[in-house]
């Protein structure tokens, strides 16, 4: 009786790791589903999105400007940020806001990128804590499932160009 | 003719779920629990590689000891790749300032600045190769290295 149980047990725990683990990779190395919450990527992604993200890119350097990607929060390594790409490492940006009189730009360091939220007004990205370094990019978001009205692949920077094309 | 076809769909079917069960669970014991590397290099000395190109030592790099980004001054820790560059410089919250023991011989904070810790990967505990230098790596700051007190706080 109590061996029939813990057989069971054990069985139970091997198929959850065993589980647990292929969950860790298909998620680390391919992809998967992410909601997404915070009003800084309005209009493109809203609280409350769920979108699909995929990991492939980051391991074969093919995040591109204008890509929308997941991040390791550079003040608080347990959390996740969601920006778009605005500049790669060499890149010309600007870090002033348009409105401003005096503009000032920078160069975004080797081994680093730099991020802005589509709603400039209400996020913290970039011009608030720097260039963050590309080993902290988990992903890129490409497609949006729910809400439905919104379903298909994710529409372009509606800011333009915030980098100089000197 | 069939007996053998059958065979040979069964030992598929068992290579599949042994495949499909190994490989994810040590992939991710690798990357989460912890893993072994071979140090490189002279920047460590003489805490690792002493015996410069003639030994390289094996480390334990233990990820689990970092899952909550808990890392003490002294340590020996590991970081993801990141590219790289004022005489006191103040560490932001999030970050830490790494050095290798070998000074003026380290690529390090020195050169690209304070590293976020989002990037820590693993904390570097034992020496595993070769026998004779098997131990525990002690958490060490040298007094010259300590924090300066600063003036605001």
């Amino acid at each position: 009786m109590l061996r029939g149980a813990l057989g069971k047990t054990f069985r139970l725990a091997g198929y959850t790791i065993q589980y647990g683990c292929i969950a860790h990779c298909a998620f680390e190395y391919v992809g998967g589903v992410v909601m997404c919450s915070g009003p800084s990527m309005e209009p493109t992604i809203q609280n409350s999105d769920i979108v699909f993200a995929e990991n492939l890119s980051r391991h074969f350097h093919g995040i591109q400007r204008g890509d929308i990607v997941i991040a390791k929060s550079p003040s608080d390594p347990k959390s996740n940020i969601c920006k778009r790409v605005i500049g790669l490492e060499g890149d010309k940006v600007l870090t002033t806001s348009p409105s401003d009189f005096f503009k000032s730009h920078s160069y975004v360091p080797t081994g680093h990128v730099w991020l802005e939220g589509d709603n400039l007004q209400n996020s913290t990205d970039s011009r608030f804590y720097g260039p963050i370094p590309y080993g902290l990019i988990r992903g890129r978001i490409f497609f949006k499932i729910w809400p439905l009205s919104d379903f298909g692949f994710l529409r372009d920077s509606p800011n333009g160009h915030r980098f100089s094309d000197n | 003719m069939a007996q053998s076809q059958g065979w040979m769909k069964k030992y598929f079917k068992s290579f599949c779920k042994g495949f499909f069960v190994t490989v994810p669970v040590a992939v991710t014991f690798l990357d989460q629990v912890a893993c072994v590397a071979r140090v490189e290099g002279a920047s460590m000395q003489p805490s690792l590689n002493p015996g410069g190109s003639q030994t390289s030592d094996v480390v334990l790099l233990n990820h689990w000891k970092v899952r909550n980004f808990q890392v003490q001054r002294g340590d020996i820790v590991s970081l993801v790749t990141m590219g790289h560059k004022n005489r006191y410089v103040k560490v932001p919250r999030g970050h830490i300032w790494v050095e290798g023991d070998h000074h003026g011989h380290s690529f390090d904070s020195n050169s690209f600045g304070p590293v976020s810790l989002g990037l820590l990967h693993a904390h570097a505990t034992h020496i595993l190769w070769p026998p004779e230098r098997w131990q525990k790596l002690e958490s060490v700051l040298p007094p010259e290295r300590s924090p300066v007190p600063s003036e605001e706080e």
